[in-house]
């Protein structure tokens, strides 16, 4: 019943931001450091995403999750392509936890 | 008579094949979200949820990063509030996307179809689209989404019921496909602004620290982080080095 409710409440304050700007139909007037935070909340989201939990992400091979993060960097700057990140990453993790007897 | 359902066929053709077109566009997108959303049925059924809340997750919500942190959140025993004010912080970024939306699409025409096309809206589809080569019709954009809903929540699905099958160091590997897709995310745009790639830095950093302390919960910890990193970006970094849209 709790995570109904979870799901209710993040359905409803993920949908709101979506669909405000485009019912008001014109373009908002942001104060413009709030406009400056909001940029940086995405980056920021992500960083603390992505650490620590990455490092523990596959329990006992940390060097397996090392190799999958540095390849997931490596192509992500050099292609943009999210799907070729991900399908590349998920194949060198399995590859270095082969090696390693998982 | 006649020449009205002419008409109506031909608007009708025409919706039909915008909408492929967006469809066609967001194979990338659609290919991508399979193993995460696989990945996220797996964890939510190892995190206790059930087949109807694991899909209705993916269904109602769409917004994978924050579903993977509600996870987290969930498994660490952190109060629904929590969870729901986190989420409302991470998701907040949609509304830029959706007022830059709003400028730049054609017309106001087919109003009813906007609600559907706000729910739509994903860092992935929005990166596409603020591409100067992408349609701006709302019919390709409906497509562009909702090819990539139905890979997130039919992924979501088939992990649930048929994770398990994979073999389990497929499935371990599978459990950095998320982190993967955050620094998929991440890594274009801190390779265009030094700002972004320290306050992401900063971010991470701060919510290890809070992690390892562990003065509070672990629902306000990504929130206190997110909130942290996101001021020293917008108002100690950043220095006004461009602006963009």
């Amino acid at each position: 019943m709790n995570n109904i409710k979870i799901i209710i409440g993040m359905m409803i304050v993920t949908f709101i931001p979506r669909y405000l700007p485009l019912l008001a139909f014109s373009r908002l007037n942001i104060p413009k450091p709030l406009k400056k935070l909001l940029r940086y909340i995405f980056p920021a989201a992500l960083g603390a995403l992505i650490l620590p939990g990455a490092i523990t992400a596959i329990p006992n091979y940390p060097a397996a999750a090392a190799a999958g993060i540095a390849t997931a960097i490596v192509c992500s700057w050099f292609r943009e392509e999210i799907s070729l990140t991900v399908f590349l990453s998920v194949i060198v993790t399995l590859i270095s936890l082969y090696l390693f007897g998982y | 008579m006649k020449e009205d359902i002419e008409e109506y066929s031909t608007e009708r053709k025409d919706t039909l094949s915008k909408f492929r077109e967006g469809m066609i566009a967001s194979l990338p997108i659609f290919i991508g979200y399979i193993p995460v959303a696989v990945t996220f049925g797996l964890l939510a059924k190892s995190t206790g949820l059930t087949l109807l809340e694991t899909f209705l997750f993916s269904a109602l919500v769409f917004a994978g990063a924050s579903q993977f942190m509600a996870l987290q959140l969930i498994q660490g025993g952190a109060e629904p509030i929590q969870i729901i004010v986190a989420t409302f912080i991470m998701n907040f970024r949609h509304f830029l996307m959706s007022s830059h939306l709003s400028a730049i699409l054609p017309a106001k025409e087919k109003p009813w179809l906007l609600p559907f096309l706000s729910f739509g809206i994903t860092d992935e589809s929005f990166a596409y689209l603020s591409t100067s080569h992408a349609s701006k019709e709302v019919d390709f954009i409906l497509g562009l989404e909702y090819s990539a809903y139905v890979s997130w929540v039919g992924g979501t699905v088939t992990g649930y019921l048929f994770g398990n099958i994979l073999p389990p160091i497929l499935q371990a590997s599978m459990g950095l496909a998320l982190y993967t897709l955050f620094i998929a995310l991440l890594v274009p745009e801190a390779k265009r602004s030094l700002s972004v790639a320290i306050t992401a830095v900063i971010g991470g950093l701060t919510h290890s620290c809070l992690a390892w302390l562990k003065i509070f919960s672990p629902g306000w910890n990504i929130i206190l982080a997110i909130l942290i990193a996101a001021s020293i970006g917008a108002w100690i970094i950043d220095e006004d080095e461009e602006e963009d849209q």
